[in-house]
């Protein structure tokens, strides 16, 4: 018995030495490096320990610039993209002809590189010296004034930002919820038509209840990953995000770090708990409602 | 409400798209069904009994016939406006809704003046949950339900709206064998009591037999025969309603008949008054044969088996169908058989001549 523990612990060696070292070992390193005050990497050497980072970050006006952006960008982005990609998912899941194409045509976004698609923003909303860009070309044509998307209004900013981020992540919603349709019995349908239900009742009382655990999974992952949210930012407004006012949390701890103001990694790592406290916080908020609602 | 289906016919097209030829899953199935039956649908899987229930229901559109519910044509009204209750093979109950949401479920569909209050809507779910009782378990979700349980919970949301027309499709297949034999009484119960026309589907013969107050037998689409159960059985119209129903099955051998004398191999075995001479095929039920040493049919006795009450002898003959035939005799007669050979006497009534060729029954001129 005590052999065969050890042995078990033997194959599980390199898996705990890479974990430990690249996991669990930064998680420490980031909790330590929070709480030692004037830390200075250069020296490697801090004044003393305690919740002083914690509080310069709190009342840093770019950290709070940030916090403000992201939650904007939370509240705004998981609700729109977790519905838009419900309706799209219905409509695919309705049309028999051309399916297999458009499943396609609205996964691609999935699989095209950040980057790439920041460039088409690009040509869309940024104003350059010989184009407004295609969006001001249609307010024009509504009879509009110009906007600067990019350099432009806060509002406009976000705007940009909110609408980039539904369209890069919706696709990876609508594959879920198109599978989750699919898996929906079309007995319980066949059944409810015998019963003359009408499609709205049918939605609201037997598709919905079905899809509900893949919702709830899509929202909180969605609610994840848009406080993670960083290289969308980057790829419309730049990377000095402070000055364009669109800086997010991980923005922060990043320039925090590396940026041009950087060389603080005890504030990048306050930061970065603080954001870990959010998210955590939100995501068992997010849990017992699914659990209370999951019926199934 | 009688049921009336007029030449129906529903045709799907192939799912190998190369082929072009259609598949007739109904092929021209003419039928009233009186008022206040019960009906079972048999045949073998595939043999179009279950999209018969789908063009009853409305849920599929015949490609040619009609159908009247009582007098009305009800062809191209949608199922929901037919008034049928369904009770689906795997029950599809919604599972994330208790069992009185379940059987409210139909009632909240009523639009207009037909909708009921809450109240009535409550009353009328447990009505119909006591009647199939089932009544104490109205909290509960499918999921905390037995078979048997889903199955009555099925039925109740089926009638609680009231149809003129309760439709089950294999309704028993995913029980036990015990609480089928109990839910099949409780079908028959429930059908009595509402005096609902009642049509159900299924592939189990004894199923059929024991509830239904008519059978009709499909294959491949077609009708083979519209009968009493009894008659079903005792009566078949042709070799395939005689091999489906009975079990054990029927024995069958080939036979020739010359001179209105029936044999099997060189043996004379029964006279056939009226029959012209020809081969043909001999069906003769288990019971139809009775052991005695002066039997006319001489046959090799593999073994005896003792089942208690009856005693089933396993044997040989060279013009019999298939590996082994089986008779069930009474225990008695079959005391002192040892393997070897055996002889038997043919019950007129349990043999049955058919066509070698179509299958159809040829009748003597006493009608057997």
């Amino acid at each position: 018995m005590k052999k065969q523990n050890l042995k078990a612990w033997l194959y599980l060696a390199p898996a705990m030495a890479f974990l430990g070292l690249f996991m669990v070992y930064p998680l420490v390193d980031v909790v330590v490096y929070s709480l030692e005050e004037g830390y200075n990497s250069a020296s490697q050497s801090y004044f003393g320990t305690g919740l002083y980072n914690f509080s310069y970050v709190l009342r840093d006006p770019y950290f709070l610039q940030a916090v403000k952006n992201t939650m904007i960008l939370v509240i705004i982005t998981v609700p729109v993209s977790t519905g838009l990609a419900l309706l799209i998912s219905l409509g695919l899941n309705s049309i028999t002809a051309l399916k297999k194409l458009f499943q396609t045509v609205y996964f691609l976004p999935y699989v095209t590189n950040t980057l790439a698609v920041g460039l088409v923003f690009m040509i869309l909303f940024k104003k350059t010296a010989y184009s407004d860009g295609l969006i001001n070309l249609l307010i024009h044509a509504f009879g509009g004034p110009t906007v600067d998307f990019i350099d432009g209004p806060y509002w406009a900013k976000m705007l940009v930002l909110c609408i980039y981020t539904v369209w890069i992540v919706m696709p990876f919603k609508v594959l879920i919820l198109t599978g989750a349709l699919a898996s929906v019995n079309p007995l319980y349908y066949s059944a409810a038509k015998v019963d003359g239900t009408s499609k709205a009742r049918i939605f609201w009382r037997i598709t919905l209840p079905m899809i509900s655990p893949m919702i709830f999974y899509l929202v909180i992952t969605g609610f994840i990953g848009a406080f993670k949210a960083y290289s969308d930012a980057v790829a419309l407004f730049g990377v000095d995000l402070n000055a364009a006012g669109m800086n997010t949390i991980v923005g922060y701890v990043y320039d925090m770090l590396y940026g041009n103001s950087g060389g603080y990694p005890s504030y990048a790592s306050a930061a970065a708990l603080i954001l870990f406290a959010i998210v955590f916080t939100i995501t068992c908020v997010n849990l017992l409602i699914s659990r209370k609602n999951a019926r199934v | 409400m009688k049921i009336v289906l007029d030449h129906l016919t529903k045709r799907f097209p192939n799912r190998n798209r190369k082929i072009k030829e259609e598949v007739v899953a109904v092929s021209d199935f003419t039928f009233e069904i009186p008022d206040g039956t019960l009906i079972g649908l048999l045949g073998p899987s595939g043999c179009g009994k279950s999209t018969t229930l789908n063009l009853i229901s409305g849920l599929e559109v015949p490609t040619e016939g009609r159908v009247f519910f009582g007098d009305e044509d009800v062809t191209d009204l949608p199922p929901e406006k037919r008034g049928v209750g369904l009770v689906f093979q795997n029950y599809a109950l919604y599972p994330h809704m208790t069992v009185l949401e379940n059987i409210m479920f139909p009632l909240g569909n009523f639009k207009g003046d037909d909708r009921l209050p809450k109240e009535e809507m409550k009353k009328r779910a447990l009505e119909a949950a006591k009647l199939v009782q089932i009544d104490g378990l109205m909290e509960r979700r499918p999921s905390e339900l037995s078979g048997g349980q889903q199955q009555r919970v099925a039925i109740a949301r089926a009638l609680v709206k009231r149809p003129g027309v309760l439709l089950l499709d294999e309704p028993l297949s995913n029980l036990d064998a015990r609480l089928r034999l109990a839910t099949r009484e409780e079908i028959r119960r429930i059908q009595r009591e509402t005096g609902i026309t009642t049509i159900f589907v299924t592939h189990d013969q004894e199923e059929a037999m024991s509830i239904s107050d008519l059978i009709v037998v499909m294959k491949e689409g077609a009708v083979h025969q519209i009968s009493k159960p009894q008659a079903v059985y005792d009566d078949p119209v042709n070799l395939f309603v005689a091999k489906f129903l009975g079990t054990p099955p029927i024995n069958v051998f080939r036979g020739e008949v010359r001179g209105e004398m029936l044999f099997i191999g060189e043996e004379p075995v029964l006279p056939e008054p009226g029959v012209a001479d020809g081969e043909v095929t001999v069906g003769v039920r288990p019971e139809g044969f009775v052991p005695t040493s002066d039997g006319a049919l001489t046959c090799g006795l593999t073994r005896v088996e003792v089942m208690g009450r009856d005693t089933s002898i396993v044997f040989t003959h060279p013009s019999l169908d298939g590996e082994g035939g089986r008779a069930i005799v009474e225990a008695e007669h079959a005391a002192g058989l040892e393997p070897g050979t055996v002889r038997f006497a043919l019950k007129p009534t349990k043999t049955h001549l058919f066509d070698a060729e179509t299958g159809e029954r040829i009748r003597n001129a006493s009608g057997v």
